[in-house]
């Protein structure tokens, strides 16, 4: 599914991720953890398009295609999602129409026939419903004087409704408290799927309580230094990040 | 000093030029080298226009000439269209239309039609000069579109003269020509009288649009609503010039005025000068100001989401203009503008 091997990005001409390698098969959900600074967001960002992130080496594939030869739009037909840390806020147009502008965007770019506004809406009752959201807020502008959570939120009603063959989390867990914290990971848990792959991107260990990851993987000065099952996340949640920074350091 | 007197004269040195203050950003003088003879008269038939479906009541002035007549407003609800159309033999043509509005709604929605000329003699003068005097009672919602040719130099004038108690709201949109400019002067008498002034530029290749205010508050307790919006690319230049004054004695005033411009071109160019002159006491007035890009972040968001860039900067310009639309009293009238607006953007980005 996705396979990144020795991948150099650069922001501004400074080098932030240096030979980072990762494999995520479909079905698996991993987790990516690491201090600040390490390239947590430049990783998701790197893989999404973002302009300013240059990819100077290495390849990252989704399904076989090189992602670094598509626009950011590309991606996401081919099915790469990315659910911000900071959720943009997106003035006057409704959240509903901007998820069905983007649906049938992706559904053109594949082939697909456009999806009936009747369809539509059903599928975004349904799924709205799942994350106990008041459908009468995807009315309103997109993220517009949304809360941190329901930002989140919205994030996740996207993913739903996307179903994309890649999700990428980054900080999904930041900004929520317990009780949106449980929603939000309830419908991260009901996307996993054999045909999907799921990458979190946390600094804490406590999102990996409510989503089980199958893989632990730690990120360290634009690299991955280790990797492991789930208890490597509680290991580090007891330790910190200390002895990762000082491997990293010697790799440098 | 005006297009219209200079037309009238034949005499250039009448023409507003850079040394004028109120006119340096939109210069005539300088661009101007001779007045044509005026415009001939034009037999043949026109095109219908936009708003033609939402009333019979429809004043053709075709080269600066009144087809049929005016209507007086007395009473009730009217919508009535105003077309001033330059057609096959414009050249140098002005008109001063007035209009009484007693008790009664009127909407007055006025197009000015040139596009049809460009490439075949486009390059006419034309300056309107309406007077718009509401009584008492009165409300007067008044909608402006403008498509005119590049070639062309295009000013209107109005000239609103409010009654305490009366009400008038104006939403201009201009596509630009090699000069144009749309004025309005609102004499306010406050006394619960109210304005609603709104505004929206979009322009392309090397069009000039510039939308120029002035509201006087000379009573107590009026209220002045104003927002502008621009879109300018190519080598477009939009102006802005909104100028609020609260006499001595006007208090209680609510004035609030906003213009924000998004520039999509390196060589595009806004300038703006929102002006506030406050003689007055216990007032409360407002404005403000933004001249930027497209939010990047915004862009990158939804081009994530898998909306192509192309699509995603139109959806992101349209929804910024959507504000000054979604304004528009009239439902009818909203819906074409809507309609004439993302036709026009779309033009705009191919």
């Amino acid at each position: 599914m996705l396979s990144i091997k020795n991948l150099h990005v650069s922001i501004d001409d400074k080098v932030i991720l240096k030979g980072l390698s990762l494999s995520v098969p479909a079905g698996e959900v991993h987790a990516v953890m690491g201090p600040n600074g390490a390239g947590k967001s430049t990783l998701s960002y790197a893989l999404a398009g973002r302009p300013g992130y240059e990819v100077t080496g290495g390849t990252a594939t989704l399904d076989g295609v090189d992602l670094t030869a598509l626009d950011p739009s590309e991606r996401a037909a081919k099915g790469l999602f990315l659910s911000f840390q900071y959720p943009t806020e997106i003035p006057g147009v409704p959240a509903l129409t901007f998820i069905r502008t983007a649906l049938n965007a992706q559904r053109k770019a594949r082939g697909e026939k456009e999806i009936s506004a009747p369809d539509f809406l059903r599928l975004a009752k349904e799924k709205a419903g799942a994350l106990k959201m008041d459908f009468e807020m995807l009315k309103r502008p997109l993220n517009v004087g949304f809360s941190g959570g329901e930002k989140k939120r919205m994030e996740i009603l996207q993913m739903a409704m996307l179903a994309p063959r890649l999700a990428i989390l980054d900080e999904t867990d930041s900004g929520l408290d317990i009780d949106a914290l449980r929603i939000v990971s309830e419908g991260v848990n009901t996307m996993r799927a054999p045909e999907r792959a799921m990458l979190v991107i946390t600094h804490y260990q406590r999102l990996l309580d409510y989503i089980r990851p199958d893989r632990v993987h730690v990120l360290a000065a634009g690299r991955i230094v280790a990797s492991g099952g789930p208890e490597l996340a509680h290991e580090l949640e007891r330790e910190g990040y200390d002895k990762y920074a000082k491997v990293a350091e010697v790799a440098a | 000093m005006s297009l219209a007197r200079a037309i009238t004269t034949g005499d250039v040195t009448e023409l507003p030029s850079r040394r004028d203050e109120d006119w340096r950003w939109t210069d005539l003088r300088g661009l101007v080298r001779a007045i044509p003879e005026r415009s001939a008269s034009y037999a043949g038939n026109v095109a219908p226009g936009v708003f033609d479906h939402l009333t019979r009541e429809v004043v053709r002035i075709v080269n600066g000439e009144i087809r049929t007549g005016m209507t007086i407003v007395d009473g009730g609800e009217q919508v009535v269209a105003v077309r001033y159309i330059a057609a096959p033999g414009a050249s140098a043509h002005a008109a001063a239309p007035k209009l009484e509005i007693g008790d009664g709604r009127l909407v007055l929605l006025e197009t000015f039609e040139g596009a049809a000329l460009e490439g075949l003699g486009g390059g006419y003068l034309s300056e309107i000069d309406l007077s718009l005097n509401i009584k008492a009672g009165g409300h007067v919602e008044r909608i402006v579109l403008t498509d005119d040719s590049a070639d062309a130099v295009s000013v209107a004038r109005c000239e609103v003269t409010l009654a305490p108690g009366a009400s008038f709201s104006q939403t201009v949109v201009v596509a630009g020509a090699k000069r144009q400019r749309i004025e309005t002067h609102v004499s306010h008498p406050g006394g619960g009288a109210s304005v609603r002034l709104d505004g929206l530029y979009l322009l392309d290749e090397r069009r000039h649009g510039d939308i120029t205010t002035m509201v006087t508050h000379t009573g107590v307790d009026g209220v002045t609503s104003q927002l502008t919006k621009g879109v300018v690319r190519g080598q477009a230049r939009g102006v802005f010039q909104g100028r609020i004054v609260v006499a001595k004695g006007a208090d209680k005033t609510d004035a609030k005025m906003r213009h924000d411009a998004l520039v999509l071109s390196d060589k595009a160019e806004v300038d703006a000068k929102p002006e506030l002159e406050i003689y007055a006491d216990d007032v409360s007035c407002a404005h403000g100001n933004t001249v930027g890009a497209l939010d990047e972040e915004a862009l990158f968001y939804a081009e994530q989401r898998g909306i192509p860039h192309a699509e995603a900067k139109a959806m992101l310009t349209q929804a910024f203009v959507a504000e000054v639309v979604d304004r528009i009293e009239h439902e009818g009238a909203r819906e074409v503008v809507r309609a004439w607006v993302v036709e026009k953007l779309r033009g705009q980005a191919s």
